[in-house]
């Protein structure tokens, strides 16, 4: 399969100048768009995608041949109307959608970076993504939405680029990643740093790939998108394939079942070095300490019109941290609207078919579209 | 529209930025928003109705008053609203001192309790008062902190705000109370509306 001819991508040649202190150039961003840019160029939204997702928002993923990760709230007449608006979405720097990651190779010793991949984080990939801003020729955005990572995302692009939106919704996330998120990450990199096959992240030169130790990483970071209710709902104690316990390790219930699939489908799809190196962009995102701990500082130069979106059975992302980006964002008088979404599939609710969330995001855009605000 | 929006509304000056606390459907909000250009957020604590103010374009965060007005700076709006509410919470001394933190002025309105039919419904009845504009029953009640405009007047003096007009609503009728009249209006008024400050 050759996936770069289902890719678009811009090369940037522009340096950009990472946190860790290296500068890339040339660098490829992998990047989707769906619907069309009108002539006065004001109804582009830019999405921004979470830890796994990638450049293919909706539609058919032309690699994965699956739909794309947003198809409940992007598409023609959907919550972000692509009959309306002119989606644009990149897959990450670190990513493994075609953007410039680890899979790729080091054009000084001809060899896969692996973990010689520069560490980047949330803010490299904002000011990676804004160069589309300028191929597209676009002054302003209309929106710039995400969730999880992807609202980590809006946030340090409203404070990069403060005038580049006029209005931006974080979707279940935080400003500052918790104890709790940093452990669960931990834990999925150690997963596939004690697989064999990871060989200290040059398995690429040897053909193989850490695909148990991925998988195992996906299991556990798939229960915490989702809610205890809403696990036992779907699964209780019901039993794979059988009728009766079979006195072993095999998958007797069918959440083990579930999970071990949910495993061996994300390993055709991701890169194990990519987890690792946008976990840790993930766990490095501390937006309160990056402006010396008032958040409040990060927006006070924004117009924007914020929508702060959680879900009441996130406990990866709780209300209560959204709910400081609101607190913070008052605190400045910008224009903020919040809402808790009832739900009980946990984190991964953004992604799901909620009607609540689908109904007040939709309404929120076209509702802030007509008003036709600067 | 309840017939008090109006009277509000006739108390705030054009452009002004206001937050309405407990903005229910976002009526109020929508009227201000038009009439007056006011640059108005609202606080509401039921989530169909924070989804209703939304789907109007309205900002609205969904939230408790009693606690989540604490995350307004002073003076972040020109003016407060609090309608027909602070005798549904658990502790109105509070929400008071909030709401004139928050704002540098703020309009309340309350139901009067000491309206003579409500007066007179526990006279004759002996029963709690269910009137049209109290229309719940004593144990379903959220009103649970009734107060009449006499109590409010007095309520600013131990409270240390200043009222700066006092209006009575009778039969969608608007007139002044001042100390004069006073006992009529605390009799025959459904609803006070009072422009304070601290």
């Amino acid at each position: 399969m050759n996936i770069k001819q289902n890719i678009k991508t811009l090369i940037v040649e522009k340096p950009l100048k990472l946190d860790c202190g290296q500068t890339i150039n040339n660098f490829p961003l992998a990047y989707e768009t769906y619907g069309s840019l009108n002539n006065d160029k004001d109804n582009a939204i830019l999405v921004f995608h979470a830890l796994t997702g990638d450049q293919f928002v909706t539609g058919i993923n032309p690699i994965t041949k699956k739909d794309g990760w947003w198809s409940y709230a992007v598409g023609p007449g959907k919550s972000i109307d692509t009959d309306k608006y002119f989606v644009i979405c990149a897959n990450v720097i670190g990513g493994c959608m075609g953007s410039f990651g680890p899979s790729h190779e080091n054009p000084k010793t001809k060899k896969i970076y692996g973990t010689d991949f520069p560490v980047i984080t949330i803010n490299d990939m904002v000011n990676a993504q804004v160069n589309l801003l300028d191929f597209f020729g676009i002054e302003k955005l209309f929106s710039v939405v995400g969730g999880s990572m992807g609202g980590m995302q809006v946030l340090q692009f409203i404070s990069n680029y403060p005038d580049k939106a006029k209005t931006a919704i974080p979707i279940a996330c935080t400003s500052s990643h918790s104890a709790q998120n940093i452990a669960f990450n931990e834990l999925g990199r150690q997963a596939i740093a004690a697989d064999h096959n990871w060989s200290d992240g040059n398995y690429n030169s040897k053909n193989i790939v850490p695909d148990k130790g991925l998988a195992v990483a996906r299991m556990a970071a798939h229960i915490t998108y989702l809610s205890k209710k809403g696990l036992q709902e779907k699964f209780g104690r019901k039993l794979q394939e059988r009728d009766d316990l079979k006195f072993g390790f095999d998958a007797d219930f069918q959440i083990e079942s579930y999970l071990r699939y949910q495993g061996s489908v994300f390993v055709d799809r991701f890169d194990a070095n990519s987890y690792l190196y946008i976990t840790r962009a993930m766990d490095y995102f501390d937006l309160v300490k990056q402006f010396n701990g008032n958040l409040s500082d990060a927006f006070k130069n924004t117009k924007a019109k914020f929508f702060i979106i959680s879900f009441t059975s996130d406990w990866l992302y709780p209300t209560q941290e959204n709910k400081d980006i609101v607190i913070a964002l008052n605190a400045v008088g910008a224009n903020v609207g919040f809402v808790e979404i009832e739900s009980d599939k946990g984190h991964d609710s953004f992604l799901l078919n909620v009607p609540d969330f689908l109904k007040a995001l939709k309404n929120f855009l076209d509702k802030s579209y007509t008003e036709k605000i600067s | 529209m309840k017939p008090e929006f109006k009277i509000i509304s006739d108390l705030i000056e054009k452009n002004a930025s206001v937050l309405d606390v407990g903005c229910d459907d976002g009526i109020l909000m929508e009227f201000l928003k038009e009439n007056k250009e006011a640059d108005i957020r609202g606080i509401e604590i039921s989530k169909n109705k924070v989804q209703l103010c939304i789907s109007k374009g309205l900002t609205v965060i969904e939230g408790n008053a009693e606690y989540d007005l604490k995350q307004f700076p002073e003076n972040s709006f020109d003016y407060v609203v609090l309608g027909q509410t602070l005798q549904a919470f658990i502790n109105p001394e509070k929400v008071i001192t909030e709401l004139l933190r928050v704002g540098k002025k703020a309009i309340v309105t309350i139901p009067n309790f000491g309206h003579w039919k409500v007066r007179l419904n526990l006279l004759i009845k002996g029963t709690m008062p269910i009137t049209s504009s109290l229309p719940n029953e004593w144990y379903n009640t959220p009103n649970i902190h009734m107060c009449t405009i006499k109590d409010f007047v007095e309520f600013s003096k131990i409270m240390n705000f200043k009222i700066f007009q006092s209006l009575a609503l009778m039969n969608k009728k608007v007139t002044n109370i001042n100390k004069s009249n006073l006992f009529i209006k605390n009799l025959f008024g459904e609803l006070g509306i009072f422009l304070i400050e601290k």
